[in-house]
């Protein structure tokens, strides 16, 4: 189209020629043209709407602030030490946490278990593997509905375990503060499991199965070459779903706000619960924004140290690494 | 061998029946009435009832949040795809000092939840004039899905080869005319996933149109049954058979494009 994006290539090799030097003037010009057209738009957009908002919170977080009217009342850091010196913030934080070490101590040896499973043989896996999926794809929304009918008082699951002779299991699900967390975790797992199962057949699917046939000609059982050859060629993926579960534990909104609103008194609040609360309900705009810079700070924190100690190793080579 | 077999296939019943059980429950639940649910929570409909999903199916409460949720999911998914490509060939296909910072930003919002924006981006939107307006919905849901729109496209777009550019560019192409005429059409399948993951993730998205709509002619499916639900917690019956009905949009986009989906999944947490 133009001569000086044509010319480029053959002027290159020529930069003292007066003539070629203007065409590449005026390309460099053209490309920083291009960038700005393709790259522009994105970054507005995503500066608005992403990094101003995060930004313009912490400012907030140093006032009183009801979301209305200038912002007068300035608190300094009393905002943060309200939230952590409160009863109801310091359990929705370690809710989380609960969240976050059931999900590492139940949820990975679940999904590698079915894993492992689903990797075999079997008749029919194309549609297992979907099945297994199909709860990953339904809206946290449904899912808290699905879950809330199936777990009325007198309800579906109550009825099964009368059926099954397990009367004595049946407990208020959802009312009681001592289990309501755990009922909700269950949950977490039944729409979660299928998206670490698949990620991790993936997985599976990128070990060759002569290193597996290699370990049991040198004589290793089934079991012991899981272990050994499979499992740490898993690494990398494993590493990949403790990331992106910890940052969704910590995150955990829709379903506890549909099913319980973090109640019952509080046994199942969790932070975003916490500052939806706080801050909509209650219109404590600048209280709210502090609650959610600390939970930035948080999530920044984990990505970065994760990122630095845990997952920068699987650039380096995983495969070679763990054969030697 | 037959033995480890038999434990496969009674893990994959065991998940099966965990996963569609309470699929099934609904969706049956939402053929009985609610008296026979009362009865016997984990009978099975007998005589049918249609009642209950012909009434959802009449009433124009499901078609307007459906007509909701899809026009948002469909401008949210097309300005991320959209803007994302564009950023995504730029940081793929140029070399320029901070290209990589730029990368880094916006791989950065891969950690943001929604949730650490939600009040400022709130107020943000009021500011904007932009509440009870589907844009303000639709403009931050595009926001928040290019990062991963850009996370997946780069190392798509980088792998193609140059000597293709090197060739269309010889040809008297512009750089921007490579990237609209070869370099897109080359990337369908990348595209392809980009958009499915952001159509899904706007389908979803629950916090966001919570804030913004107070008025319930607005709200998007997902806020539409959470409210059916809490309106109607006498009416077992409707509510599982509004629920079903809620479940099969997902469900069978999920079938159309599972294999994007998964793909796209998998490939983006391991590029």
């Amino acid at each position: 189209m133009s001569t000086a994006t044509r010319s480029r290539p053959l002027t290159a090799p020529s930069p003292h020629a007066p003539a070629a030097g203007g065409a590449r003037r005026r390309s460099r010009t053209r490309t920083r043209l291009e960038l700005a057209l393709l790259l522009g738009p994105g970054l507005v957009l995503f500066t608005a709407f992403v990094l101003i908002p995060i930004g313009v919170a912490a400012y907030y977080s140093l006032y009183s602030w009801n979301g209305f009217g200038p912002l007068t009342e300035f608190v300094g850091l009393g905002n943060y030490v309200d939230a952590f010196s409160g009863d109801v913030f310091q359990s929705a934080i370690g809710h989380n946490l609960i969240i976050v070490v059931l999900s590492i101590v139940v949820q990975l040896p679940l999904s590698i278990g079915l894993a492992l499973l689903l990797n075999r043989r079997l008749r029919g896996r194309t549609f297992l593997r979907m099945v297994v999926f199909a709860p990953y794809v339904l809206s946290e929304a449904v899912t808290a509905v699905i879950w809330l009918l199936i777990l009325q008082p007198g309800g579906f699951i109550d009825e099964l375990l009368r059926g099954a002779g397990l009367g004595f299991l049946v407990r208020q699900w959802l009312a009681d503060p001592k289990i309501v967390l755990y009922t909700l975790f269950v949950v977490i797992t039944w729409k979660y499991i299928g998206f670490g199962v698949i990620l991790l057949l993936a997985g599976l699917q990128g070990i060759p199965a002569e290193l597996r046939e290699a370990a049991a000609l040198d004589g290793a059982s089934g079991w012991q070459a899981t272990r050994h050859v499979v499992l740490p060629l898993l690494g990398p993926t494993i590493r990949v779903w403790i990331f992106l579960s910890v940052i969704g534990s910590l995150q955990l909104f829709d379903l506890v706000w549909i099913m319980t609103l973090g109640g019952p008194a509080n046994a199942s609040a969790t932070m975003v619960s916490y500052l939806t609360d706080h801050g909509f309900k209650r219109y404590e705009f600048g209280f709210g924004s502090a609650v959610a810079v600390i939970l930035f700070i948080i999530c920044f924190t984990f990505a970065l140290l994760y990122q630095r100690f845990a997952l920068r190793r699987d650039t380096e080579g995983a495969l070679t690494r763990a054969v030697s | 061998m037959a033995r480890r077999n038999t434990a496969g296939y009674l893990a994959a019943f065991a998940v099966v029946g965990v996963t569609v059980v309470p699929l099934l429950f609904v969706l049956l639940g939402g053929f009985r009435t609610t008296a026979q649910i009362n009865s016997a929570p984990a009978g099975l409909p007998g005589p049918w009832v249609w009642d209950n999903y012909r009434d959802v199916l009449t009433s124009p409460v499901f078609w307007r949040l459906l007509g909701n949720s899809a026009l948002i999911a469909v401008i949210a998914s097309t300005l991320a795809v959209a803007l994302g490509s564009m950023a995504a060939f730029a940081l793929s296909r140029y070399a320029f000092r901070g290209r990589e910072a730029f990368y880094t930003l916006f791989t950065l919002g891969l950690l943001f939840p929604l949730g650490v924006a939600a009040l400022p981006l709130y107020l943000w939107l009021r500011l904007l004039g932009l509440l009870e307006n589907p844009l303000g919905v639709a403009i931050p849901e595009a926001a928040f899905s290019l990062p991963v729109t850009i996370v997946i496209l780069r190392p798509f777009m980088h792998a193609i080869p140059g000597e293709l550019e090197d060739a269309a560019l010889l040809d008297g192409a512009a750089k921007l005319g490579f990237f609209w005429r070869i370099l897109l059409p080359l990337s369908r399948p990348a595209l392809i996933t980009v958009s499915v993951l952001a159509f899904v993730s706007s389908w979803n998205f629950y916090l966001l149109p919570l804030l913004v709509f107070n008025d319930s002619t607005n709200f998007t499916l997902p806020l539409g049954v959470a409210m059916f639900q809490s309106e109607h917690t006498q009416d077992t019956a409707k509510v599982l058979a509004f629920t079903a009905l809620s479940m099969i949009p997902a469900l069978t986009f999920f079938v159309l494009a599972e294999r994007r989906m998964v793909g796209g999944l998998t490939g983006s947490v391991k590029g």
